[in-house]
C-alpha cells in the first residue's frame, strides 16, 4: 500500500467509528443483560412498528409532495424578503421539538387561531391528535427541509435550458416536463428517504401530540416499555426492531439521499421566461404565501406568547438555560472528535460503506443508549454525576449521521486535490489538518457545529432519564414547568429555548462563513 | 504544614457534612415543583429532624415504580412518596421496601392495615369539566354523546391506570363496550395528569379525566367557580397516595420518623391546598370551605390491591385493542 499513503491516517477513523459502534452495543447488551422475561411483541407492539412505518411514508410523502409547488415559486420568483425567508427554511430543522409543538397547538389546537377562524365561518374544525397531528407536525419541520433541497437541485439547472425553451416558445406545462421533472425525477426519491428515515425515529412529535394505542411510534413504545412496565427484554426487543428498520432504511437511503447542505448561493431567482403569464404568478404568489404561512405562524405564537412569559419565568430557567448551552457545546466537542476522523476515512476510502456506521447513530434509541450507560454505570458510581457527558454523547450520535453527509463530499474534494501536494511535502496528520483541511472545510465544520449545537440543545430524550433536580437542562425544565401548569413561564421558556437554539446554529455558523468569505 | 492544614480542614468538613444526615425521597415531579407540597414539607421537617431532606423528581408515579426497579437494592432512595393504590402490589413484588409501625387514626373511606405503605392523602377520580357543559351522567352516557374528553395512559400515569379499574370495577365483562363506546369522544391520551389537565384548560376538549377535588383548586387558587366535577352513577374509583421505606436504607430510623411526620398534622395541613386531594387524616383546622363543594359520590369503588396486576393485565388488552380500532 505504500504507493498509496494518503495524508489522513485511517487509524484514528476506524477508532472512532470503533468506538460509535461499542457505545451502541455496549448499551444494549446492558438492556439485555438485566432482561428477566421475554414477554415478546405483543399485538400493541406490532400496531406501534405500524403506525411508525405509515406516518413515516406519510410525512415523508406530504412534505415531499408540497415542497415542489413551494420551491418552484420560490425559484422562479424575486421579492423582498425571499432571502430571509429562504433562511428562515433552516429554522424548523433545528427548532426544538418541544417548543415546535407548542407553537402548533397554538395554531392548529382545538381552539387554536385555524379552528378559531374555520369555526367563525361555519367550516368543520380540524383535530391535531394522533395520525394528522403527528403527520402535520412532521410536515412542519420537514416541508422547508424538502424545500431548500429541492430549491438547491433548481438552481443547478443551467439558465440557458429556460432561454431555449423560451425561444421555441415552450408551453409553462411542456417546461416542466422537460426541464423540470427530469431534475425531480432524480431527487424527490433521496429527499423523501431522508424525510422517511428521521421520521421513523421519531419520539418528542409522538409523545405530544400522539400517543394512546393508535398513534404510538416504537420509540414511544420504548419509552413506554422502559418507564412504566419496566419490560427490559421488551424495550431491548424494540430498540433492535428499531435499529434494524431505520438502519437498513437509512443505509438504503444514503445511495440515494442527496447532500445535505444548507450554505448560502440560493438567493437569486433565474430569468423564467415561462413563469411570466398571470397564472403562473397567481400560482406562485398562494404557494409562497401558503408555504411562509405554515412555517411563519407557529414562530409568531412562540414568540408572543414566550415574550408575555418572560415576565414570570423563574430563575430555575436560566439556571438550566446555563446548563443548556454547556451540555450544547460539549456535544459540539464530541461530535468533533467522532466526526472529522471519521469523515477523513470515508473520503480517503472508496465510496463508504462506513457512512453506514454514522447512521447507526440515528437508527439507535436515544432511550436505549441512556437506559442501557446508565445500567452500566450505577454499580461503580452514581449516574447523575454522568447525566450530562451521556447527554452530551447521545447528542453527538444523533447529530453524526448528518454531519457526515456535510463534511464528507467537500472532504473528498479536498484530499484528491491536495493529497499528493501534501504528500510530497509530508504533510501529514494534524499538521495536514490543521494547514489544508480546516481553512477549505470551515463553513462545513462551522454549519455542522451549530447543527449539533442547535439540535442537542432542544434535546429531551435523554436527559429526562438521568437528571434530577439540580442538573436539568431547559427542555426538560420547560416540560416540568408545563407540568405544574405553569404555562406562561413554559412559553417564557420557549422563547429562551427558541432563541439559544437558533444563536448557537448562527454564531458557529456564521463563525465558519465569515472567513470563506473574507 | 500547610497540607497538613488543608487535609485537616477537609476532614473536619466531610466529617462536619457527614453529622447532617441526607434523607432522600423519590417522588413524582408535580409534589416537588415550587407550587407543591415539597417546599413547605421539606422546610417544616428539616426543622424537627436536624436533617437534610432531599426530594427527587422522577416524573409520574409509574416512572418512579420503574426507576427503583431499574436502581435496585443500590438505590440511594430511604423513602418512596407518591405510589398508589394501584401500584401497591407492584411494588411489593420488588422486595425493596420494608415494612413499618406507623399507624394513624385515617379519615379513609376503607379501612387500612398494608404493612409497608403508610396512605398520606386521597381522592376520588372524576371528568372535571366547565360548567357551561351538561355533563353526562355515567360512561354509557358519555360515550353516546359527542363530548370530547382527554385521559391519561394506563401505561404512564395513575390516573389513567385508575380509570381502567373504575370501568373495570363498575362493569366487569362489559367493559370492552364501554371502552368502545368512548373510543370516538377521546381527543387524545396523555402520558401524565399534568399535560392532559393543561391541554382540557387550554381548551382543547370538554372534559378531563382528574379528581373531584379539583375544582377546589380553582375556587382558591384563582377564584374561579366555572370548573366542576361530574358525578358519575357507577360511583367514583379511588385513589390512595402513599409513602413507604426502603430496606436497604442506610437512614432507617430517619426514614420512620418521616413518615411518622407525614401523617402529622403538620404535613396533613399543607397537602390539601398543595397536593389538592384529600388529606389521609383531617387536620385540626379542618378542610378550606372549598372542598365543601366538591361531589360526594354515591359509592366508592376500589379494587382490592393483590388483585390489581391481574386485572390490570385484562384490562389493558381490552383497552389497547378498543382504542386500536
Amino acid at each position: 500500500m505504500a504507493f498509496r499513503a494518503f495524508a489522513i491516517s485511517k487509524n484514528t477513523g476506524i477508532s472512532a467509528a470503533t468506538l460509535v459502534v461499542l457505545l451502541i452495543l455496549a448499551a444494549l447488551w446492558a438492556v439485555l443483560s438485566r432482561a428477566e422475561y421475554g414477554s415478546g411483541l405483543g399485538p400493541a407492539e406490532w400496531s406501534a412498528i405500524h403506525f411508525t412505518v405509515v406516518q413515516a411514508a406519510l410525512s415523508a410523502g406530504i412534505s415531499t409532495l408540497l415542497a415542489v409547488p413551494v420551491a418552484r415559486a420560490l425559484a422562479r420568483r424575486r421579492f423582498t424578503g425571499r432571502g430571509l425567508l429562504v433562511t428562515l427554511l433552516g429554522a424548523p430543522f433545528i427548532l426544538p421539538v418541544i417548543v415546535a409543538v407548542l407553537g402548533l397547538l397554538t395554531v392548529f389546537g382545538r381552539a387554536g387561531w385555524l379552528n378559531m377562524a374555520l369555526a367563525g365561518v361555519n367550516l368543520p374544525t380540524i383535530s391535531i391528535y394522533g395520525l394528522h397531528g403527528v403527520v402535520l407536525a412532521h410536515v412542519f419541520f420537514n416541508l422547508p427541509l424538502a424545500t431548500r433541497l429541492l430549491l438547491q437541485a433548481w438552481q443547478t439547472l443551467p439558465a440557458e435550458r429556460f432561454r431555449l425553451a423560451a425561444q421555441l416558445d415552450l408551453t409553462p406545462h411542456a417546461v416542466f416536463q422537460s426541464i423540470e421533472w427530469p431534475m425531480l425525477r432524480q431527487i424527490l426519491p433521496g429527499t423523501a428517504a431522508l424525510i422517511f428515515v428521521m421520521c421513523l425515529t421519531s419520539f418528542a412529535v409522538a409523545l405530544t401530540l400522539g400517543g394512546g394505542p393508535r398513534a404510538t411510534t416504537i420509540e414511544l413504545a420504548i419509552y413506554q416499555a422502559f418507564r412504566f412496565d419496566f419490560d427490559l427484554s421488551r424495550a431491548a426487543l424494540l430498540s433492535l426492531v428499531q435499529l434494524v428498520l431505520a438502519g437498513s432504511a437509512a443505509f438504503l437511503a444514503l445511495w440515494i439521499i442527496p447532500s445535505v447542505s444548507m450554505g448560502g448561493g440560493q438567493d437569486r431567482a433565474r430569468q423564467r421566461w415561462d413563469a411570466r403569464g398571470g397564472v403562473q404568478r397567481l400560482m406562485d404568489g398562494i404557494a409562497i404565501t401558503i408555504g411562509a404561512l405554515f412555517l411563519l405562524l407557529p414562530f409568531g405564537a412562540i414568540i408572543t406568547q414566550g415574550l408575555a412569559g418572560l415576565m414570570v419565568t423563574p430563575a430555575s430557567v436560566w439556571q438550566s438555560a446555563v446548563t443548556s448551552v454547556g451540555v450544547a457545546l460539549c456535544s459540539v466537542a464530541v461530535l468533533l472528535m467522532l466526526a472529522l476522523p471519521m469523515a477523513g476515512w470515508i473520503a480517503t476510502a472508496k465510496r463508504g460503506s462506513v457512512e453506514a456506521i454514522g447512521l447507526f447513530g440515528i437508527a439507535a434509541s436515544p432511550l436505549m443508549v441512556g437506559t442501557g450507560w446508565f445500567i452500566l454505570i450505577h454499580p461503580i458510581t452514581d449516574p447523575v454525576l454522568f447525566a450530562l457527558p451521556v447527554t452530551a454523547l447521545v447528542n453527538a450520535l444523533m447529530a453524526l449521521p448528518f454531519v457526515l453527509r456535510i463534511l464528507v463530499p467537500p472532504l473528498r474534494d479536498t484530499v484528491q486535490v491536495y493529497g499528493r501536494l501534501s504528500q510530497a511535502l509530508s504533510l501529514q496528520g494534524w499538521p495536514f489538518w490543521r494547514w489544508v483541511v480546516f481553512p477549505r472545510l470551515r463553513p462545513q465544520i462551522g454549519f455542522a457545529m451549530g447543527l449539533t449545537g442547535a439540535l442537542s440543545m432542544g434535546d429531551l430524550g435523554v436527559i429526562a432519564l438521568f437528571a434530577d433536580q439540580d442538573h436539568t437542562t431547559l427542555p426538560l425544565q420547560m416540560y416540568r414547568l408545563m407540568g405544574s401548569y405553569q404555562m406562561e413561564a413554559a412559553a417564557g421558556a420557549a422563547l429562551i429555548l427558541l432563541a439559544l437554539s437558533l444563536g448557537i446554529f448562527w454564531i458557529f455558523d456564521k463563525a465558519g462563513r465569515g472567513h470563506a468569505q473574507a | 504544614m500547610k497540607y497538613l492544614t488543608l487535609a485537616a480542614t477537609t476532614f473536619l468538613a466531610t466529617s462536619a457534612y457527614a453529622d447532617t444526615p441526607e434523607l432522600v425521597v423519590y417522588t413524582y415531579d408535580s409534589f416537588i415543583s415550587d407550587w407543591g407540597p415539597g417546599p413547605v414539607i421539606e422546610k417544616a421537617f428539616e426543622e424537627t429532624c436536624a436533617c437534610d431532606l432531599k426530594f427527587v423528581g422522577m416524573g409520574d408515579g409509574p416512572a418512579l415504580l420503574a426507576r427503583l426497579k431499574l436502581e435496585g437494592a443500590r438505590s440511594d432512595a430511604d423513602i418512596v412518596l407518591g405510589l398508589d393504590t394501584s401500584l401497591i402490589a407492584a411494588a411489593k413484588q420488588t422486595g425493596l421496601f420494608a415494612p413499618t409501625d406507623v399507624t394513624a387514626d385515617y379519615d379513609l373511606p376503607i379501612a387500612w392495615n398494608d404493612e409497608s405503605f403508610v396512605p398520606y392523602d386521597w381522592g376520588y377520580f372524576a371528568f372535571v369539566h366547565s360548567t357551561d357543559l351538561t355533563p353526562p351522567h355515567n360512561f354509557r352516557e358519555l360515550g353516546e354523546s359527542d363530548i370530547k374528553i382527554i385521559i391519561q395512559d394506563p401505561r404512564s400515569s395513575t390516573p389513567g391506570l385508575g380509570l381502567l379499574m373504575w370501568i373495570k370495577e363498575a362493569y366487569g365483562n362489559e367493559a370492552p363496550a364501554i371502552w368502545a363506546g368512548l373510543a370516538d369522544n377521546i381527543v387524545t391520551v396523555t402520558k401524565g395528569w399534568s399535560e392532559a389537565y393543561g391541554l382540557f384548560l387550554e381548551g382543547e376538549a370538554d372534559m378531563v379525566l382528574s379528581y373531584t377535588t379539583s375544582p377546589a383548586y380553582h375556587i382558591i387558587a384563582e377564584e374561579d367557580e366555572t370548573k366542576v366535577a361530574a358525578p358519575f352513577d357507577e360511583g367514583h374509583y379511588m385513589q390512595v397516595e402513599v409513602v413507604g421505606k426502603l430496606a436497604n436504607s442506610d437512614q432507617s430510623d430517619l426514614a420512620g420518623a418521616f413518615m411518622e411526620f407525614m401523617v402529622s398534622d403538620a404535613a396533613q395541613s399543607v397537602l390539601p391546598t398543595t397536593n389538592w386531594m384529600y388529606p389521609a387524616i383531617m387536620p385540626k383546622d379542618g378542610l378550606p370551605a372549598a372542598f365543601d363543594q366538591s361531589i360526594e359520590p354515591e359509592k366508592a369503588l376500589l379494587i382490592p390491591n393483590e388483585a390489581v396486576p391481574a386485572l390490570r393485565k385484562e384490562a389493558l388488552a381490552e383497552w389497547l385493542s378498543a382504542l386500536s380500532q
